[in-house]
């Protein structure tokens, strides 16, 4: 069944992250030239490379954790590697030098638990995550995999596992936060005209800048997601189900397709699961990578083979989803923790969080943060932990200034919420929302009106068209935005924003479009002082909007620092510089293009923005 | 390939977790170093390692370290190990067979108790590192 014997012990495991972040910065390579070096010592029986999913530290990758001694070694590269298989694996030293230092410490903290970064993180959806081969089905069996789905086939009925979630508490983690028990009675109490058919549906269609939580799952765990959607299809009564992921996710695909394969060979899926006479089996379906298609009436049409738009709901999918069929649809976060609360109870689940939200929550981290990756955290954490204790704050001890959360339909909050216990309710009361959990955190060097400007043409670019308000709304407030940003904002602007905003979000089809305003909404909320800055003193305080800067040159600092070194002048397209090399030199207002090239090539800062 | 039921999902469960039990981490209850310098193979190091890692295995421990090192200086005594028990002061083993290895491994390291018939001594040279 596995091309190994399974008594096959090793004394050590070497596992390598290959997670897409860590593969990009040559993980596979490194996991050759590992096996290639332990071969040349003949440590092929005592010492074993495991490729992994995601770790979760990108920022440091690539990462190898030794097993036992859960030593964490970080940013190897294929030419470290004769010196540390000889050292570590062969003669029990651990390399010092490949460790990981935090940015305020000096000692390096050789063991992975001890490092802050993974101190707070309380794993459930990334549960076996850097500890099994995702493919290698044994390996995910042996962490308790597919527990839960012969629990759920054998001893359970469908009431007993919706009764079960609903306990637990558990909320779709796609964003919205329905309640994924609810969903599931709805879908079981929908009647199917035609045989009775209804589907179980599984979104992996992660589309929000710098979110990449679903593909860490189906990456580092896709037998977690299948198992949760087995367990789903007894709750309701499917016998069909899809994933639709994203086809530029290929690792995920791969391991899925592979994981599928496995399970159907395994008869964990498929006729007749286990011997129970349940019949269940998924399909993969590769999105092309739409935004829109991540929502679910889009999602659906795609599925059918028709145009990803969306349509007007209700009917809900619950109702009437994948042709006209009763359909369960949760999203990859969801599904993934669906074994571990049939598993461990959904008492152990309700446990964790806060009163209205259950459990934990997959965020990555990215953006002005010293360490970016993707964490799994309990619910009601404050952002101060997220950023600082787990993120290692703000790279150059810069101060911290908002964070995005819920992508380009969430919405930024500021520093004096910071604070804040993270969830549903208390995001979407700062005028954010939980979102799929992607976080982009920013620093004083961040102008909000830019990154509003920036989430507007994401969504307008991804518009579907299908509806106005979203189509010519977007457009209509990107084109405001663009001219604030550009110096030619007028005093109107602030209040024709927040006029489209509320239109938008009456009139709009879909949720995307609903809440495609929200980062306009969220910046002139908490910045309105930095829009106003923009509008009437054509001043941009972060200095981002370069049109709206003024660039000189400070006399004494070209003169006693960089003795007139010349370098502006000769870089300046516009011919704006006067000055001869080892004299002072000055900008003349007229010709300046405000491009800032003289700013970014004075090494002695003599050149000043305002 | 013929369907699984329950019983054989939980006999592939035991037999894997059994492969990956040294990844469940924790702390070590014993860490155990094979001097596998060229004299140490060839007195038989080899054998010893191999005779220590059935040991974990037909136990499941994951809580006993497992790590080869150079040459003690000992050739004329290889093959030699060190138990480090948790707290305790290294114990150096010399002159070993396969016998003598699941002699150590029950009263030294479960036990706790030092085999002092084949004990070198306690305590290592000291390092500059």
């Amino acid at each position: 069944m596995t091309e190994q014997p399974r008594t096959k012990t090793y004394r050590l495991h070497l596992m390598v992250c290959a997670g897409t972040g860590c593969v990009s910065n040559h993980s596979f390579e490194l996991k050759t030239a590992l096996e290639a070096e332990i071969r040349k010592h003949g440590l092929e029986d005592e010492v074993s490379v495991v490729p992994t999913g995601c770790n979760g530290f990108c920022e440091r990758g690539p990462i190898l954790v030794v097993q036992p001694g859960d030593i964490f070694y970080q940013q190897l590269a294929v030419k470290d590697v004769p010196h540390l298989v000889e050292e570590h694996f062969l003669k029990g030293r651990p390399v010092v030098k490949h460790m990981y230092t935090p940015p305020e410490g000096k000692t390096p903290v050789p063991v992975l638990s001890d490092i802050p970064f993974f101190k707070k993180q309380v794993l459930i959806a990334l549960r076996n995550r850097g500890l099994i081969d995702p493919e290698k089905i044994d390996e995910a069996i042996a962490r308790d995999g597919y527990k839960a789905q012969a629990k759920a086939l054998t001893e359970m009925t469908p009431e007993k596992i919706i009764a079960e979630i609903t306990l637990s508490g558990l909320r779709g983690r796609g964003g919205a936060g329905f309640p994924t028990g609810l969903k599931w009675q709805l879908v079981r109490n929908a009647v199917s005209s035609n045989g009775g058919q209804k589907y179980i549906v599984c979104n992996g269609d992660e589309g929000d800048p710098g979110a990449f939580m679903d593909r860490s799952i189906l990456e580092a765990d896709p037998h977690a997601v299948i198992e949760g959607m087995v367990i789903g299809a007894k709750a309701v009564g499917a016998t069909a189900g899809f994933v639709y992921v994203r086809n530029e996710y290929p690792l995920a695909v791969e391991r899925l397709g592979t994981a599928l394969r496995q399970a159907r060979d395994y008869g964990l899926l498929g006729r007749d699961i286990l011997g129970t006479g349940f019949d269940f089996d998924i399909q993969v379906k590769r999105g092309a990578g739409a935004f829109v298609c991540g929502e679910e009436t889009a999602l659906l049409g795609s599925i059918e083979g028709r145009l990803g738009e969306p349509r007007p709901r209700p009917p809900y999918p619950a109702q009437s989803g994948l042709w006209g069929k009763p359909t369960c649809i949760n999203n990859v976060e969801t599904w993934a923790n669906v074994p571990a609360i049939i598993h461990r109870g959904a008492k152990w689940y309700a446990g964790i969080g806060t009163p209205t939200s259950k459990g934990t929550k997959v965020f990555s981290l990215v953006g002005k943060i010293n360490n970016t990756g993707l964490v799994e955290v309990p619910m009601g954490i404050s952002l101060r932990e997220i950023i600082y204790d787990i993120g290692g704050g703000i790279p150059g001890g810069k101060a911290f200034k908002a964070v995005q959360t819920g992508g380009p339909s969430g919405g930024c909050i500021p520093k004096d919420k910071i604070d804040l216990p993270i969830d549903y309710e208390s995001l979407s009361a700062a005028g954010s929302m939980m979102g799929s959990g992607g976080m982009v955190i920013m620093d004083e060097d961040t102008c909000m009106v830019d990154i509003a400007r920036y989430f507007l043409t994401f969504t307008h670019d991804e518009s579907c068209g299908k509806c106005t308000p979203c189509r010519e709304g977007t457009k209509a407030m990107l084109d405001i935005l663009t001219r604030i940003t550009a110096g030619q904002g007028v005093p109107e602007d602030i209040v024709l924003l927040e006029q489209l905003a509320q239109a938008i979000k009456d009139s709009a089809l879909c949720g995307l479009g609903k809440t495609a305003p929200n980062p306009v909404l969220t910046t002139l909320r908490y910045f309105r002082d930095e829009y106003e800055a923009h509008i009437r003193q054509k001043k941009c305080p972060a200095h981002v909007c370069r049109p709206l800067n003024t660039y000189t040159i400070d006399l004494r600092l070209c003169l006693d620092k960089g003795r007139g070194c010349d370098v502006c002048r000769r870089n300046c397209a516009s011919e704006a510089i006067t000055g001869r090399k080892n004299e002072a030199h000055a900008i003349l207002p007229a010709q300046c293009i405000k491009c800032g090239i003289c700013f970014d090539v004075c090494a002695f800062g003599a050149v000043k923005v305002d | 390939m013929p369907k699984l039921t329950i019983q054989d999902l939980e006999k592939i469960r035991a037999q894997a977790r059994f492969a990956m039990a040294v990844r469940e981490g924790g702390e070590f209850r014993a860490k155990v170093n094979v001097h596998m310098g060229t004299c140490g193979i060839a007195a038989g190091a080899r054998a010893i390692m191999t005779a220590l890692m059935n040991e974990v295995a037909t136990r499941g421990l994951h809580d006993v370290l497992l790590t080869s090192s150079g040459c003690a200086g000992l050739c004329s005594q290889e093959p030699m190990i060190t138990v480090e028990l948790a707290g305790r002061p290294p114990v150096k083993y010399v002159n070993l067979t396969e016998a003598k290895i699941r002699e150590v491994f029950d009263k030294h390291i479960l036990g706790g108790a030092i085999v002092k018939d084949w004990a070198l001594g306690i305590g290592s040279e000291k390092t500059d590192t």
